[in-house]
Formats: C-alpha cells, structure tokens, sequence
C-alpha cells in the first residue's frame, strides 16, 4: 500500500526527537493562548511566524500547526469553564458547556470535548491522507486560468462566510488585493503604490500586516473595556464519562466529524461554521431537543468534534492547492513562502517528507492534547486568572521583536502601528479583517495567473469560460454570490451568526 | 435634515473605502495600463479601485434611511496612544540603543495602554520581559541584534 508506505514516512519525520517537542510545543502554546481569551489563533501565529524562520521547514509548519489545533482544544476549556470563548470556534460549545458546568459536569464536559476532538482530529488526518494526493494530481493539470477561478472561488467564499454585511466584505476583499499590489511589478518591475520608500519595493510584510490587522485591532479592542473575569473552577468533578455518557456522545461526535470535515475543505469555511452546523444538526435529530441550552452533553460532543474535524481538513486546500481556506492557513502559506517552499500541488511529489511529515504530526499532537489536556486541566484553568493587563505588554513585546527579526527592516514596525490602526477602525465600522488578509496573500498570485492566462488565450476572455475546470469554478462563485444576496438566505445567514456571537 | 434615520458606520465605512480607492486610483495614473492582452502594471490595480470606489458609493449610499443597528461604542483612546508607538519606537530605536534598551522601553510604554497598570509592576514586568528576551531570542536562539547599540556605548 503505497498511503502506508508514505504514512511510515511521515511518522518516521514527525517522531524524530526535535519534531516531537516541536510539536509539543506547538500544542502546549496553542492550548495556552486558546484558553486565555482575548488572544486568537491567528493572532498568535501570526506574531511567532517570523520566530520559527530560524528552524527547519517541516519543524517550523508541525509547530504552527499545532498552535492551530492546539488552540481549538484551550477555547473549548475557557468556553466551558467561564462561558466565553477562548476562541471563536468554541463559541457554540459555550452555550451547553457551561451549563453542564453549572450543573458540576463540567469534568465530563471537559473530558467529552477532548475525546470527542481527539476521534474528529484521528479521522480528520487520515482524509488529508488519502485525499490529498489524488487532489493534487487534479490540481497538477491547473493551468492559469483555472487557478486565477479557483482564487477567485476562495475569495466569494470567504465574502459568504465573513459576519455582518456582504457589501463590506467583498470591499474587504478589493482593499486586500490592492494592499496585495504594494511593491514591484513581477513583469515591467514598475514600483507601485511605494510612495518612493524603497524598504516597501518588495511589497508590504505579510507578517506586519497580519500581526497588525488581527493581532494590534485586538488588542486595542480589548482595551476599551477593562473588566474582571469570573472563573468556575470549584467543581470539576470525575473527568471520565460514564458508559452511559460514552453512549450519549457516539452518534453526536459522528456526525459531528463528518459535517466538520466537509466544511473544512470549503475554502473561506472552516471550523466557526461547522461547529454552528453541527449544533444545528445535533438540536434537530435529538429526541430531546428540549435539553439543549441547558447542558446536552450531545450540544457539546458534536460541535466540538466538528470544529477540531474542520480545523484539520482546512490543511487539505493548503497542502494540496496552495490556496488557503481560512486566515489561519494563510499565514501558513506566509510561513511556507519564506521558508522557501512554493506552496501547490507539487509540495507532495518534490517535497514528501515534509508533506506526509506535517499529516503524521497531526495525529501525534492530537494525542499529545488529549494526554496533555485532560490531567493537566487545573494548570490550564489558573492561568486564566492572569491579569489582561500582564498579558498585553508582554505580547506587544513579542510582536516587536517577532516582526523585525523577519528582514531587519524598521519599516515593518511601521507597517505594524499603521494596520493596527486600520484594523481596530475597520472593526469599529463592522468590517471583517479575514477577507482582507485572504486578499492581500492571494492578490499578487491572482494577478499574475490572470496576466498569465490572459497572455497564452491570446487577450482573450472567455479562456476563462472556455476551460470546462474554470468555467465551473466561476460558475459556483457566481452561484455562491448570488445566493448570499437573496434575502431569504441572506436572513438565515444573520441568523446564524448572531446566534453564534451570542 | 438630521432627523431622517442614517447609519453612521456605514456612512463612515462607505467614505473611508472610497478614500482609499481615491488614493490607489491615483497612485496607478502614473503607470501603464496596457492592453488586456499585455496587461501593463496598471491594469489590475485600476480595475480594483474601480470596483473599490463603487462598492464603497453603495456603502454609503444605503447607510441613508435605516437606524444604525449597533452602536459605535467606546474608543481605546489610551489605548492607540500607547499601543500604536510602541512597535514604532522599536524600529527606530533598536539600531541605535541595541535590542535591550529598545524592548525594555517598548514594554513599558505598551503597558501604559492599561489604566490599571501601576508604574512599580510595570517597571518589574518591562524588566523581566527584557531579561527573558533576550535570554531566548539573543542568546538561545541566536538572532542577530546587537544587544547594545553604539548610542549607548561610552
């Protein structure tokens, strides 16, 4: 069997002693930032991405991606223990979780939401594995014109997908691919948008710009409101489930799974959305659909497995495709780019000790969490009694060093401050900053694959429509933005999000 | 006139995405557009403002006639005085200081940001950041700062 074989291969590279404790460390910062509420995921890699240029490729993505699963886990903590999300894709749990806390479940809630991400984040690895190859010999037969559609699905999708108004993400989405085009032409080698500061000809620093729009804006969000956190840590009763409890989470933690995984792969989806789905799914099928708002232990054994589930197979459009599904894996692609690895189709063939290296890690850091997450809980719940404004400084501190050690360059700082800034005013106005960083990577890539496929049709079109791969691509954009326009849907869409903001 | 329903974020969004697609509008006159067949520097970028300036006018344009469903709410005014200058003060200091003195005032005029932050804790965890710091990324990892710069080199 050719997938064990590459499965070998991968766990011979993730168990080599430093991956291990990179990916330990990767879990163990991941689980800390999910858990203290106030710092996100993207946030986080986004300020220790330059940090981890210093180490190998393949070390540096296991422990970026364990930060990211990692953080799933310690959301889900915060979200039980203090009914506030650690992270954004916990927020459902937060609704059954801390009522089961309430009740003095919350040992069997915690210890649900670890097995049940475990079985999703297992089940998730081995789909990265067996579809990841055969979509990249699809992906292979790519010319311009179908990545230049595919790029352009990915940004409708993360238009429908975005809070609030479609309007202003898709504006979101324009200003990010403009911002995109700050720096040298690749063609002509024409300066564009530099205002004649040459520290800015190799474009805008991806890292500044991520650590500014998510990182600085959430801070300063954070800051308009100093107010205490209350903590239930007095009863965690017995962590492990009964056999009744394990009965009750088998077909929630399923089904849970499945819509997780499918929902990772959308690009722009990903883990908010499937945990709000799988809710859904699990208050509709229930025989007692009463019980959920007041701890069903299914509101969260299937929510939670779905975001872990989608968490993984989000790596699935970025291994496979280059493009990313989410913020998150777009700074995944900034850490690949710099590191040296074009990121696509051909990172599987030219690259497979780094590809199936990453797939292994990822079970490895799920078990890793469970060990961790489960005895380790009461350290977890302490720190949620640190002091936000401890927490800040010493973040500010990090971005400060992490952005300049990228290129030396005190321009980026620059950049820093100016898209905080940016950032905190267009949180102020309701403006989602994902699409725009989504943009903002894709733009020079969608740019060049339209000049490119623009110049082999001969200044042509309708390439675009000709080509059956692109012309379906462009067609389910089309469809996707057309529907998020109707009222009907677009109702259901706020509906949706506000529940889940709840 | 001011007792007709607006939404006054959106009015603020739709005129900052149209300044910003004034701006890059005017940045790309200068290059060259081309054809669509050889699209020259100029051809994207001025397509997107376009599309910039006309989502932005719609923005604007239904803000008029619907009550502002959400408030603006409150401002991290101490917040952006302190934050913001802190990474700027890094970049223009960490050549000429050194990478200790630059990231120990930087923490410290971070933590300002905070009305609760007393001066005593915030000299103590400015300290004891910069130590670490440079314990990790000087000496453990290796990263190549000079850890004193020749303005503080008597």
């Amino acid at each position: 069997m050719e997938l064990l074989g590459n499965l070998a291969l991968g766990f011979s590279v993730a168990s080599s002693l430093a991956n291990l404790a990179f990916c330990l460390i990767g879990v163990i910062l991941g689980t800390l930032i999910g858990v203290l509420p106030g710092i996100g995921a993207t946030a986080t890699i986004a300020m220790l991405l330059p940090i981890t240029f210093q180490l190998e490729p393949v070390s540096s993505l296991i422990m970026l991606a364990g930060i990211y699963y990692g953080a799933q886990y310690g959301g889900s903590t915060t979200a039980i223990l203090i009914n506030m999300p650690g992270e954004s894709s916990s927020a459902v749990t937060a609704i059954d979780g801390y009522q089961m806390a309430r009740q003095g479940r919350a040992g069997t809630a915690l210890a649900t939401a670890a097995l049940g991400s475990f079985f999703a984040g297992t089940v998730a690895t081995f789909l990265v594995a067996i579809f990841a190859p055969p979509l990249t010999t699809v992906a292979l037969k790519f010319g311009a014109a179908e990545y230049f559609s595919l790029m352009v699905m990915g940004l409708v999708m993360s238009v429908a997908l975005a809070h609030g108004s479609v309007l202003k993400a898709l504006a979101m989405v324009v200003l990010g691919l403009l911002l995109g085009m700050v720096g040298t032409d690749i063609y002509t080698g024409t300066p564009r948008f530099t205002m004649g500061i040459t520290q800015y000809a190799d474009g805008l620093n991806f890292v500044a710009v991520a650590v500014g729009v998510f990182g600085i804006a959430e801070i300063l969000r954070n800051l308009e409101d100093e107010h205490d956190r209350q903590v239930m840590t007095k009863n965690i009763n017995r962590l492990f489930p009964t056999r009744q409890e394990f009965r009750q989470m088998v077909g929630p933690v399923l089904r849970g799974t499945g819509i997780g995984s499918v929902l990772g792969i959308l690009p722009g989806g990903g883990a908010i959305l499937a945990s709000f789905a799988s809710y859904t799914i699990e208050k509709k099928v229930s025989d007692r659909p009463q019980d959920f708002g007041k701890g069903a232990l299914a509101g969260v054994a299937g929510p939670e497995s779905a975001n872990n589930a989608g968490a993984q197979t989000s790596f699935i459009p970025l291994l496979t495709l280059g493009i990313p599904a989410n913020p998150v894996m777009a700074l995944m692609i900034g850490a690949m780019i710099i590191q040296g690895i074009v990121p696509g189709p051909n990172v599987v063939s030219e690259q497979p000790a780094l590809f199936w290296g990453i797939v292994a890690s990822m079970w490895i850091g799920n078990l890793m969490l469970v060990v961790l997450n489960l005895p380790l809980i009461g350290l977890w719940v302490k720190l949620l009694s640190v002091p936000y404004y401890v927490l800040f400084p010493i973040i500010m501190a990090m971005c400060s060093i992490g952005v300049y050690s990228v290129a030396s360059n005190a321009y980026d700082l620059f950049a820093v401050a100016f898209f905080g800034l940016l950032g905190y005013v267009m949180s102020k106005l309701r403006c989602e900053p994902a699409p725009l960083l989504l943009g903002f990577v894709l733009g020079p890539l969608l740019e060049e694959n339209l000049r490119r496929a623009m110049i082999l049709s001969r200044g042509d079109p309708m390439t675009f429509l000709t080509r059956p791969i692109s012309a379906t691509l462009l067609g389910l954009s089309l469809v996707v933005l057309v529907l998020v326009f109707l009222p009907q849907i677009r109702k259901r869409r706020d509906e949706v999000f506000t529940e889940s903001d709840a | 006139m001011s007792t007709k329903p607006k939404d006054k974020t959106d009015i603020a969004a739709g005129l900052l995405l149209m300044a910003a697609a004034g701006f890059f509008g005017w940045q790309t006159v200068g290059l060259e557009i081309g054809t669509s067949l050889r699209m020259g520097p100029g051809y994207f970028p001025m397509v997107l403002s376009g599309v910039l300036f006309v989502l932005g006018l719609i923005v604007f344009l239904r803000a008029f006639g619907r009550e502002d469903d959400e408030p603006f709410g409150k401002v991290a005014w101490r917040g952006i005085l302190f934050i913001l200058p802190a990474p700027i003060f890094f970049g223009l200091t960490v050549r000429g200081l050194g990478f200790v003195p630059a990231l120990f005032v930087t923490t410290l005029i971070a933590s300002q940001a905070s009305m609760r932050m007393r001066p005593l804790p915030a000299l103590i965890l400015a300290v004891g950041v910069t130590v670490l710091s440079t314990l990790i990324f000087s000496y453990g990892l290796g990263l190549p700062f000079r850890r004193f710069g020749p303005w503080v080199q008597f």
